[in-house]
């Protein structure tokens, strides 16, 4: 079966606090960079997933940031699947 | 015969010990219940402790719900038993959606680990019986995700049906309309963030915790066979 790789960027909603993301926010400027603002920190789940197509593969990995990945209350996420090329 | 309570213990549980102590100070049976086995075996409540279960890998409680002692607490709670999820607690009870909402980090962005003063929202659940509705309660947290949040549907329903069990008399974490626990919609499962076992003597600093506990053996009690 073909192989997925997908790459779920997990996210906070607008308005949950990311207190990774406003410390290093503050601590930029210290570096001289008084241009950066809205620093946001989320996480990236990297995985490969057998599928019958693109398509399978999205929406299986879709259910499983419902299930488990993220929490729906408090975050968001996007989905990017590429093709593995069975040649390599 | 003395009421059972049970304790869930996952790897990364921290505060099983503590319960154990206040629960048999105050007449009850504690019995640990590792996270692996799939029963509560013969108990009469469950309380899931404070602690780092998992780790809190991915989010704090987010991998506990998975572990199989899970599926029994969720029977056990479908069964109207009582289920106290205690900070840690409380966020695997809402990962595990036996509770609404979800416990974010605490808006100052601090861990608090500080005294808190409660007031006791009300009676009718089997963490506050025995209290009366407008008590302040002397109570410690110990948290960085204790910041309750819930979507405005979600949050019109807790209040119309009287289900904020306990609020902050001075929000110290951010929490959505100073929540710091709340009930099901039966009643039977309360999280909270604050320790009720850590204000269990007056040693402690506190014994204000003692009403609710003494609450939840009431509650147990009454399910023991006669």
């Amino acid at each position: 079966m073909p192989q997925f790789a997908a790459n779920v960027e997990v996210t906070h909603l607008p308005g949950i606090a990311d207190p990774a993301g406003a410390t290093v926010e503050r601590a930029l400027p210290a570096l001289g960079y008084a241009n950066v603002s809205q620093v946001h920190i989320g996480k990236t789940i990297r995985l490969v997933v057998e599928a019958d197509d693109a398509a399978h593969a999205r929406s299986e990995v879709d259910e499983m940031c419902k299930r488990l990945l993220a929490n729906p209350v408090i975050e968001a996420y996007s989905i990017v699947i590429e093709a593995l090329d069975p040649s390599q | 015969m003395s009421p059972r309570i049970g304790i869930v213990v996952f790897p990364g549980t921290n505060c099983e010990l503590d319960i154990a102590w206040a629960v048999e100070h105050l007449g009850g049976i504690s019995e640990m219940l590792w996270h692996g086995d799939a029963t509560v075996r013969d108990v009469d409540a469950v309380v899931v402790p404070g602690g780092f279960a998992h780790g809190d890998y991915l989010r704090t409680g987010a991998i506990a719900r998975f572990s199989p002692v899970m599926q029994a607490v969720a029977s056990f709670a479908a069964d109207g038993a009582p289920v106290v999820g205690i900070c840690n607690g409380f966020q695997v009870l809402c990962e595990a959606h036996l509770l609404p909402g979800a416990l974010q980090k605490n808006a100052g962005l601090k861990f608090l680990c500080e005294t808190t003063e409660l007031r006791v929202e009300t009676a009718s659940t089997p963490l506050t019986s025995e209290a009366r509705v407008g008590d302040l309660l002397r109570i410690p947290i110990n948290h960085f995700e204790g910041n309750y949040v819930c979507d405005d549907a979600t949050l019109a329903r807790l209040r119309a049906d009287d289900r904020v069990v306990v609020r902050y008399a001075n929000n110290p974490n951010g929490s959505l309309d100073d929540i710091a626990g709340i009930c099901s919609e039966a009643r039977n499962v309360v999280g909270l963030m604050p320790h009720p076992e850590r204000a269990s003597d007056a040693l402690l600093g506190s014994a204000d915790g003692v009403v609710l506990l003494r609450s939840l053996l009431a509650a147990a009690g009454a399910r023991v066979p006669a």
